[in-house]
């Protein structure tokens, strides 16, 4: 049995599933709950400075659904804790004494303002909490006051803060980035620079869910006004997936330890993310959609799986797939698949034909010799893997490597030799050769 | 004694008995079920209907919550999807053609999510469809049932008059007369013709029967084209000893007076019923007998119980009601003095060359009831002898369902073709309807 053991800037947990800072982990009750159910750890939910902020007493949450209600997006217009600094000091020290093997890190979020840092720093230490992180995700309600994501936009100040945090910590702080930024490596660096021991991210993304159908209005409204959230869940999860693996495979950041968050609902979601770079995961939606005892697939499905693999511990996991990952450029043009359909798994619904009718190179057809049937014209593929993406049963569509003959579209031999834009006729900026 | 009596079974359980056998859909199962829909491409659930419904649009509309547009795709190919919806043999139709079949063994419930989306429309009247301009012409469409109401709504729908004569004094034809009482409850087919009728343009005469008050003759003097969709109103006899009989009866006509009586209680039912004949009228008839308090329920058909016209799903309707299904068997006698008390059979078999053969081995089933079940055909008198070409008895048409004789088309079971479904015959009259159409447009440019 793989041992899921994690070991993250030093702090232990006995698997590497934390729970994220956000609802979930409010208050000693759900957090104690939660370790009940086998959490690795948690990060506690942001904390602020006194007098303490308030919610609206309105609708806070809205989901977007399959047509049978699964959770496929969600959104939060919830601040930071709405309870008092020394309410959830008490609590988090105790929560700390009573499970002393797993991970309990604070969430802080504090204006741009150094003696306000040195102030409650220190404060949160106290608690024997195993670690910091710094909130600057949050992209609702708190940027409006310069905090969340208003810092973690503007790379100077995330130095800026973490350096304060740095300065009157001792135990390790965790940069948490926004999401939404037009590039993840500036804030990245700017935590790196400034002494952080690691990133985690995503937090939110900017949203508005839909408009209410009956009064034309945003939804969901408070009193008949809506204000934009912030955007998590499965949807989320190919934007984390990218932010974390730039950073991971930018010399400039790589081997910065990075703990993944955004959209992990089963152990395949923690696959992606540990095997593109993160040493742990956070996970908030799925608790929040399905309650705490997710995790009970999250480790023993990421424990099978690792056996599966042969690797005895989730490092070796870590990272495995950032080699893999590079620029549109370097891409190998001289590679060629071409879709293949297994017509004994083929049901004949026929979906692969008509978008690669609508959308793609007409290269599947509908009938042969006056029978429906879908193949595919090798003349006409171009191996975009739409049809595999459509098709209804797993598998029956896979995509064949050419490795010999000629590419029967283009009529071009087929080269085992590695040729990509850099070096392409076509591009006007390419190198000599 | 025969025992033939009406109450054998409290009020509750007739209740229970004849209130509807598949529920509608809520509305989380609709969407759920929705969701299971492929959106094929040329989709084989819709090559499978005799009407063309584009189902998996429909269905998507479902999903979308277009629920009036989800309708109008239906209706608007077959104006009796709401009944179709109730009756028709799904599985052999669209959901027997569904890829899930192939995926999973299970189709998406095509009949159930039709059903969800019309419901509504007809529920609360909204009317769909509009009338082109009058045309002027008048189209004289004969049979309430089905396929003459289908004609009859197309007809309007493109602009022309329409006189609409039923020998009844209710429309609706095998919808209101034919079908059994728990697979249409609340009224339904009146509501559904109420639906139909609200387009206007549609002039109903009731009590009219063609033969006795009029005339193909006189309605192709009197009107611009003629649709016949007269079904198959004449019973089939068995024509052997003791059918004289009292206690021997049409099963039509028993299922007809079930559906029309409001306190089902109140129709005598015998304790012993046979049946004979194979078709959804046998199942029919046996089926309602059992849920009316029958004790014993036989269905004895000739052949094998592949080869009866029942579809799989009824004769599996009648084995879970406790029917019980005897194949391979012909009445040679029905038994009884003064009413009747049983049937003699023989025992049939196939021969070498495959067709049924007697074996001379007997056997009897006593009964206090014996149902005829063995088919229908044309009403004798209906047509004028020689006027149109037959085939078998039933009325020849071709692809646009004209008949032999200029201005006239038929349509629904009538014809040669007719395969006894409702949604058979909805795409008749539909199909006939726009030859109609046609037909006076052409005549119209070509006489000014």
């Amino acid at each position: 049995m793989a041992d899921l053991a994690s070991e993250f800037l030093g702090i232990r947990s006995p698997n590497p599933f934390w729970l994220a800072s956000a609802p979930p982990t409010d208050k000693a009750y759900n957090v104690n709950r939660a370790f009940e159910a086998g959490w690795g750890g948690a990060v506690w939910k942001t904390l602020g400075e006194d007098p303490h902020i308030v919610n609206v007493s309105g609708p806070r949450y809205a989901a977007i659904h399959s047509n049978d209600r699964r959770v496929i997006g969600f959104n939060n217009i919830e601040l930071i804790t709405d309870r008092p600094l020394q309410t959830n000091l008490d609590e988090i020290r105790q929560v700390k004494r009573d499970w002393p093997d797993r991970a309990l890190v604070v969430s802080v979020m504090f204006p741009m303002n150094e003696a306000v840092w040195q102030k409650y720093v220190p404060m949160i230490e106290d608690t024997g909490a195993d670690g910091i992180e710094l909130n600057f995700g949050c992209p609702h309600g708190m940027s409006e006051r310069g905090m969340g994501s208003a810092v973690g936009q503007v790379p100077e100040y995330i130095k800026m803060a973490t350096e304060w945090a740095k300065a009157a910590a001792t135990v390790p702080v965790i940069v948490k980035l926004t999401p939404n930024v037009a590039s993840i490596l500036p804030p990245a660096k700017a935590a790196k620079d400034g002494g952080a021991d690691a990133v985690s991210l995503i937090n939110t993304i900017n949203s508005i869910m839909r408009v209410n159908y009956d009064t034309l209005t945003m939804y969901p409204a408070t009193d008949g006004m809506g204000t934009h959230g912030g955007y998590c869940g499965e949807a989320v999860k190919p934007i984390a997936l990218n932010m974390v693996a730039e950073i991971a495979r930018t010399p400039e950041t790589a081997g910065f330890p990075i703990s993944g968050i955004g959209g992990v609902t089963d152990w395949r979601d923690a696959v992606d993310f540990l095997a593109l770079g993160a040493s742990n995961v956070q996970v908030c939606t799925a608790a929040m959609v399905y309650g705490f005892k997710i995790i009970d697939d999250l480790t023993d499905g990421l424990s099978n799986f690792l056996d599966d693999k042969g690797m005895k511990s989730v490092s070796e996991l870590v990272g495995r797939a950032v080699p893999s990952v590079t620029d549109w450029q370097y891409l190998n043009l001289n590679y060629v698949e071409k879709a293949v359909i297994n017509q004994e798994l083929c049901i004949k619904c026929g979906r692969c034909h008509v978008v690669c009718e609508d959308t793609s190179h007409q290269a599947i057809t509908h009938t042969v010799d006056g029978k429906r049937r879908f193949e595919v014209i090798d003349e006409e593929c171009v191996g975009c893997n739409l049809c595999v993406s459509v098709c209804p049963v797993e598998s029956c569509i896979t995509m064949r490597r050419l490795t010999d003959g000629f590419d029967p579209r283009t009529g071009q031999p087929i080269s085992g030799e590695k040729a990509d834009w850099t070096m392409h006729p076509n591009n006007p900026m390419r190198k000599s050769s | 004694m025969p025992d033939i009596r009406p109450n054998r079974l409290s009020r509750d359980e007739i209740a229970r008995n004849f209130s509807e056998l598949h529920p509608p859909l809520s509305r989380s199962e609709a969407l759920i079920e929705a969701d299971r829909c492929y959106f094929c491409f040329d989709a084989p659930c819709t090559t499978a209907c005799p009407t063309d419904i584009d189902i998996p649009l429909f269905i998507q509309k479902i999903r979308s919550g277009n629920l009036r547009g989800s309708a109008h795709t239906i209706l608007a190919e077959n104006i009796m999807g709401g009944m179709c919806a109730r009756v028709c043999p799904t599985e052999v139709l669209c959901e027997e053609a569904c890829v899930r079949n192939t995926h999973e063994d299970k189709p998406v419930e095509i009949g159930l999510l039709q059903r969800y989306a019309t419901d509504p429309v007809l529920d609360d009247e909204v009317q769909l469809f509009s009338r082109a301009e009058t045309s002027g012409h008048c189209v004289a469409v004969v049979g309430g049932g089905p396929a003459g109401l289908s004609c009859a709504h197309r007809l309007a729908m493109l602009g022309h008059q329409v006189a609409l004569f039923d020998r009844e004094e209710k429309l609706g034809g095998l919808n209101e007369y034919g079908i059994a009482a728990y697979k249409t409850v609340n009224d339904f087919a009146q509501r559904e013709i109420r639906y139909i009728l609200s387009i206007g343009g549609i002039e109903v005469h009731s009590g009219v029967a063609l033969g006795q008050d009029t005339t193909i003759t006189r309605l192709r003097d009197e009107y611009d084209a003629v649709f016949l969709g007269v079904g198959l109103t004449g019973v089939n006899q068995l024509g052997i000893e003791g059918e004289e009989l009292p206690g021997v009866e049409n099963a039509v006509e028993y299922i007809a007076e079930l559906r029309q009586a409001i306190d089902k209680g109140k129709l005598p039912v015998g304790r012993r019923v046979v049946v004979i004949g194979g078709g959804m009228t046998a199942i029919d008839v046996a089926v309602q007998s059992k849920r009316l308090g029958a004790e014993h329920v036989d269905i004895v058909y000739r052949g094998s119980i592949k080869a009866m016209g029942a579809s799989d799903y009824e004769k599996n309707l009648a084995q879970t009601n406790g029917v019980t299904i005897r194949t391979f068997a012909r009445p040679l006698k029905i038994l009884g003095r003064g009413h009747v008390s049983g049937v003699l059979f023989e025992r049939t078999a196939r021969d070498d060359y495959g067709s049924l053969a007697d074996t001379g081995e007997t056997y009897t089933l006593d009964a206090d009831v014996v149902f005829k079940a063995i088919g229908q055909r044309l009403r004798d008198g209906v047509l004028e002898d020689g006027s149109i070409r037959m085939q078998a008895g039933k009325i020849i048409v071709d692809e646009n369902r004209a008949t032999s004789l200029a201005g006239v088309w038929a349509g629904g079971d009538c014809v040669v073709g007719g395969d006894d479904l409702t949604v058979s015959a909805v795409q008749h009259g539909k199909v006939a309807a726009i030859a109609i159409d046609r037909f006076l447009r052409t005549r119209e440019k070509a006489y000014g």
